[in-house]
């Protein structure tokens, strides 16, 4: 209670005219955005400007924000991107169609799998390829397993942004690193690599699944059942972590939509779409996946909703493993050099339900060599969920704000790129 | 005993006690990162000596070769006070816990009082600290324990009140010998006892600022809060303040509550040190298991919950002494 009215005064206290001093950038194209009005804040308006990162243990990399703070406040919080820039799509325009999948592996370096997967999509459909379809059931196992994976790691670091990284937080970070590692044995198994896979290629897949390998996918998926109710003793049903998540950062469905967002933040404000089910690919028309919604909005419910979808993932992994068919894995010509890929013509956007959301890929073909795109452009997920800061933000305080960051789970390298 | 003698029995008792605690912050400084270790699931400290034992050693002397940086604008004479000054106030508690019949740096008449005092001074030096740095985080830090210190040290008081008027006596080792002739305070009467012992140990783990309740340091929304401008041997000294803080304080809960020394086979120290560590361990797997409050719900907790439990635990204390049969001392 006496937070609200303490926040209304803050608003207000911005609202005023002299406190605008310089307008945001994006007034001179004429898209004057309210929660961006302010560039500089008037020192009588009681403010204080804090740079929150990019070097600072909560941000998930090198991200930075602007918060205006009125005692611990946040009055207005101004999100920064870019110091994770590496031009991946400028050096795609470069490489060869075959050489690409190793380098945007790096993008969202939590889930490799799911962002080879997607360009390879891509490209297959510019080449008109058809997938096989043990490569296809390969590729629906693979990015359930990541999405576990994924989802786990971002369990325990929201938990670390919670309760500090010499406390609880870390204790439910390192069992759930624990936990992924099980994964990541999984996929070395099959790639020989832990994070860095290339294993997807143009038509299908680059390596077969071991012998025996069922049989480990249900070994660590039993273990990583079997520990979830103790996660869940530690999280979504313990009481100090439900006071600090419950109400805190609610994102309305409508504006979540209108700023792009996908993927578990999106379904936690209350949309139910999911490409898995609403665009099949890959297996997914066969393994249809259970899409969870949950209404409030809140970094509670984005937390239950990933929390949920590992149990489903889980299951859909069995159900892939149990049923994978017999036969090629690639409906391609095996790769000879990296050159023997060619389009010279056509553009294609793919999009597929990575853990954080739409991932999609724009390509267009005819670049300087046929081998390679003219233009190539990645969708990324986490930097949708960023835009949601200046509007989620004010209203929180500093440690809130730690917690509406973490439950966005940005990965910065997906962002910048 | 005449003030010569008094002075002399203090400065060597003290002296003593002052090596042993630190001494003893050091093992539990192992002890606490191999329990942590195990809760999760990894090992701990093992290179440095024979399990690890070396391993805080090895910190103190790699905290105090590095460079003493003081930023530009800091204000100097508080910035160098501040350290300190917290290490003077988290050991000077100590100096009146009876640790057995005999071993008692200071036996003052109103020990609980001097307690609660030279514990509630840990407030300065954090303010200064957070203040002299002139950093935006070490500010908030500051801002936030300057409330929290304050707030909290009245169900600190409240709950120590409890076996002061059940042993009617405001001496340290007066309400230890009461519980050695008659019951520990924990155990009867219930009713005061335990909760009184509960409610003290929230408000220690707030004033020692721990986990729950560690929102001054907060390190993954403040970077350290109010240490997010100390290097080298003044860190050194605010992290050893934080331990003498939260193992005086374990200290000051076994004696007012666990009859302190009382105990049957072995000599008086061996049981005050093991109760002592039973609730210094606690506060680890307290720490290692929780994730932290926001600041304003732990203004609501302390002022809406525990401050009223407090005051009707005191009430509860003084009715049981006026009116149980045998209540009385």
């Amino acid at each position: 209670m006496e937070m609200s009215a303490r926040v209304e005064r803050a608003v207000m206290t911005m609202n005023e005219p002299q406190v605008v001093t310089v307008q945001y950038q994006s007034a001179v194209r004429g898209n004057v955005d309210p929660h961006l009005s302010i560039r500089h804040y008037d020192p009588e308006a009681d403010m204080m400007l804090l740079h929150f990162g990019p070097q600072h243990p909560s941000t998930h990399g090198v991200f930075r924000m602007d918060l205006h703070l009125d005692g611990e406040i946040v009055v207005k919080a101004t999100p920064y991107v870019g110091y994770l820039h590496r031009a991946v799509e400028k050096l795609c325009e470069k490489l060869s169609y075959v050489q690409q999948t190793p380098i945007v592996d790096k993008n969202d370096y939590v889930a490799p799998m799911t962002n080879e997967q997607a360009l390879n999509m891509a490209f297959e459909k510019l080449l008109n390829v058809e997938v096989p379809r043990r490569a296809r059931w390969m590729r629906t196992l693979f990015a359930e397993l990541q999405r576990i994976a994924s989802h786990l790691l971002a369990l325990g670091t929201f938990s670390i942004d919670l309760g500090g990284a010499l406390g609880g937080g870390s204790t439910l970070f390192i069992h759930t690193f624990r936990e992924r590692e099980l994964i990541l044995d999984l996929f070395e198994e099959v790639t020989g690599m832990r994070f860095h896979y290339n294993t997807h290629t143009i038509g299908g897949q680059r390596h077969d699944l071991p012998a025996g390998f069922d049989k480990k996918v249900h070994a660590a998926l039993d273990i990583i059942e079997s520990r979830i109710p103790e996660y869940a003793k530690m999280t979504v049903d313990n009481a100090i972590f439900k006071d600090r998540t419950v109400g805190v950062g609610v994102l309305d469905g409508k504006l979540a939509l209108e700023l792009g967002i996908t993927g578990p933040i999106l379904r936690a404000s209350g949309v139910d779409h999911d490409l898995r089910r609403d665009a099949p690919y890959s297996a997914y028309d066969e393994l249809v996946p259970r899409v969870r919604v949950e209404t409030a909005g809140d970094c509670y419910a984005r937390t239950r909703v990933r929390f949920d979808e590992v149990t489903d993932s889980i299951a859909l992994c069995r159900k892939a493993i149990d049923g994978m068919p017999e036969g090629p894995i690639n409906g391609y010509k095996p790769i000879r050099q990296p050159t023997m890929a060619k389009a010279t013509s056509g553009q294609v956007y793919v999009g597929i339900e990575t853990p954080r959301g739409e991932l999609g890929t724009f390509v267009v073909a005819g670049g300087d060599t046929p081998t390679s795109p003219h233009r190539l452009k990645i969708r990324s997920p986490s930097l949708h969920a960023l835009a949601a800061i200046p509007y989620i933000m004010p209203g929180a305080t500093v440690s809130d704000a730690v917690a509406i960051l973490g439950s966005l789970d940005p990965i910065m390298g997906e962002v910048d790129r | 005993m005449n003030a010569t003698s008094a002075i002399i029995h203090g400065a060597v008792y003290g002296t003593i006690i002052c090596v042993v605690i630190l001494t003893g912050i050091a093992v539990a400084i192992w002890f606490e990162r191999k329990f942590a270790g195990r809760m999760q699931s990894r090992l701990g400290p093992t290179m440095t000596g024979p399990v690890g034992l070396l391993q805080p050693f090895a910190d103190v002397v790699k905290l105090l070769q590095k460079e003493d940086i003081v930023p530009r604008d800091a204000d100097r004479g508080l910035f160098d006070l501040a350290p300190p000054l917290a290490a003077i106030a988290s050991l000077g508690a100590a100096a009146v816990v009876p640790w057995s019949p005999k071993i008692i740096a200071a036996d003052l008449d109103v020990g609980v009082v001097f307690v609660l005092a030279i514990g509630g001074l840990m407030v300065v030096p954090t303010f200064m600290a957070g203040w002299a740095s002139n950093n935006k985080f070490a500010l908030i830090g500051a801002m936030r324990a300057v409330a929290q210190s304050v707030s909290y040290g009245v169900p600190l008081v409240l709950a120590t009140m409890v076996p002061v008027v059940l042993a009617g006596s405001l001496s340290v080792s007066g309400i230890v010998g009461w519980q050695a002739q008659h019951h520990w305070f924990a155990l009867w009467p219930i009713i005061p006892g335990l909760p009184a012992f509960l409610l003290y140990y929230l408000a220690m783990l707030a004033e020692s600022n721990r986990i729950p309740f560690d929102i001054p340091e907060a390190e993954s929304e403040l970077v350290a809060g109010i240490t997010t401008e100390y290097t080298g041997a003044k860190f050194t000294l605010f992290y050893m303040a934080e331990y003498v803080h939260t193992m005086v304080g374990s200290a000051v809960a076994s004696a007012l509550f666990f009859g302190g020394w009382d105990g049957p086979f072995r000599p008086g120290l061996h049981w005050m040190v093991l109760k002592t560590l039973l609730i210094f361990a606690s506060v680890y797997w307290v720490r290692w298991s929780l994730v932290r409050f926001r600041s304003d719900q732990l203004m609501a907790l302390c002022w809406k919950r525990l401050t009223p439990i407090g005051l009707g635990l005191v009430f509860v204390a003084a009715a049981f002494v006026q009116f149980w049969p045998g209540g009385a001392r």
